[in-house]
């Protein structure tokens, strides 16, 4: 079987600073995976500003500050980078299976470093009954088809949930021209940043519902409406406190949870609640040469610290290796 | 004239309180440092924001290029700048920080490529 030397798995901020700093560390042979067509993972689709304050110390878009790391990739010739490239199966002696357009590989990895990021938390894991029409996504999904693909997939929009992607999808859905009718959050605070409920939700007086959920979903083939309801700090409905929304569109920003499935595959523990391997050092896994970075080791809140920590996990990479 | 205010220039988020007569700000308490002192009279006195958007595109690698203002706009032009970006395509390859549209509204503002694109 074929062996590399350093081995990563994603080519987000986390897989790309990873294989800048391995490199810097003196790690000579790195192959990164990408299974997307470009290099920059969920940046590239993160069009607004708040990106790099700590680390470059000025405020970017996430396509620009993506661009800072594919533009140093592209110059270390030591770092060779496989794009539309899916991993499909991860063995505990670090053996890698992966597809390619019109092929399959399999290699072992002498040192392998996992930044594979995370998903978003669906409908089904908010628990929202009713029916299950079109119109419903995930915020960041909306925010894909919107930024990249240049759909807008809806006209009248609920949201559910205050993270920082569902405050950021409300401003731009309202930008595009569709009217965003409420953002429900069930607890008394947002869980997103300050700046994104002032800027994304005050700025255009979007009505924001805080102590308050959803509790059904209506429509046959759309959206129709969604029954919304008040609860108290403990989250029991409050009687006679329903009022319906009318509807044709409910976006899900209920928090993110890590990637982690070939991890699991080789035999690494994961967390029940939070779906990280579960260790007690940052980066480090209970394989040894199994690193872990980004927003596959723990949900981060700003990519900056994504950078910072992947940045130590290629240099701990180097120091098992070398 | 009284107004409340949120400082969003940290994670701590004071609450501020703003004194406004004439549309200028008098005097403002509850922030916990000098930068919320600012924030609060920029935001009330002349409130701006960098717009983000994407454009579509012709023909070229990506769909749509996103796209954001070189500087702050003032934020009740937001909406109507929107309307220019919307009617914007671009057709020839660019690298990042190219001009998309020149003097945005006549107000003194850029809109500029912040991803590369390339020809087919
Ligand atoms: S006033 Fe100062 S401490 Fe308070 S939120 Fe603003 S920047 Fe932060």
């Amino acid at each position: 079987m074929v062996e590399r030397d350093l081995v990563i798995v994603g080519g987000g901020p986390a897989g790309m600073a990873a294989a800048i700093s391995a490199h810097e560390n003196g790690v000579k042979d790195i192959l990164l995976l990408e299974r997307d067509q470009y290099l920059g993972g969920i940046l590239n689709q993160c069009v607004h500003t708040g990106f790099g304050v700590e680390y470059f110390k000025e405020v970017l878009t996430g396509p620009e500050y993506a661009e800072r790391f594919i533009k140093k990739i592209k110059e270390i010739p030591e770092i060779e980078v496989s794009l539309k490239t899916f991993v499909v199966n991860l063995a505990t002696d670090k053996s890698l299976t992966y597809l390619l357009p019109g092929k399959m590989e399999t290699l072992r990895a002498k040192t392998l470093i996992m930044a594979t990021g995370c998903r978003e938390k669906t409908r089904e894991m908010a628990h929202i009954a009713g029916t299950r029409p079109a119109g419903i996504f995930s915020a960041g999904l909306a925010q894909k088809l919107i930024n990249v693909e240049g759909l807008l997939p809806g006209n009248k929009v609920v949201i559910v949930g205050s993270g920082d992607i569902g405050l950021i999808m409300a401003r731009r859905f309202t930008l595009e021209g569709a009217k965003v009718k409420g953002v429900i959050e069930i607890e008394n605070v947002s869980s997103g940043l300050v700046r994104n409920v002032v800027q994304c939700v005050e700025d255009f007086n979007i009505p924001f519902y805080l102590r308050h959920k959803i509790t059904r979903i209506y429509g046959r083939d759309r959206v129709e409406k969604v029954d919304v309801v008040q609860v108290d700090e403990k989250g029991t409905e409050i009687t006679d406190s329903k009022f319906e929304i009318e509807c044709d569109t409910v976006l899900i920003s209920v928090g993110l949870i890590p990637e982690n499935e070939l991890i699991e595959m080789a035999g690494i523990v994961l967390d029940e609640k939070t779906n990280s391997p579960v260790t007690d050092e940052v980066n480090k896994t209970s394989i040894p040469g199994l690193f872990v970075c980004g927003n596959s080791f723990k949900v981060y809140d700003i990519v900056d610290t994504v950078t910072r920590d992947s940045l130590e996990a290629g240099r701990l990479a180097a120091e098992y290796l070398l | 004239m009284k107004k409340r205010l949120t400082c969003v220039e940290c994670p701590k988020g004071c609450v501020l309180s703003v004194d406004i007569e004439n549309c200028m700000v008098v005097d403002i308490i509850g922030s916990e440092c000098p930068k919320g002192k600012k924030y609060a009279a920029d935001e009330i006195e002349n409130p701006v924001r960098i717009l983000t958007s994407a454009v579509l595109t012709e023909g070229l690698s990506l769909k749509m290029v996103p796209v954001r203002t070189d500087k702050p706009v003032p934020k009740n032009s937001i909406l109507k700048a929107m309307e220019e970006v919307k009617k914007a395509r671009i057709s020839k390859a660019v690298p990042a920080g190219e001009i998309i549209i020149k003097n945005l509204l006549n107000l003194d503002v850029n809109l500029i490529s912040t991803r590369e694109v390339k020809r087919v």
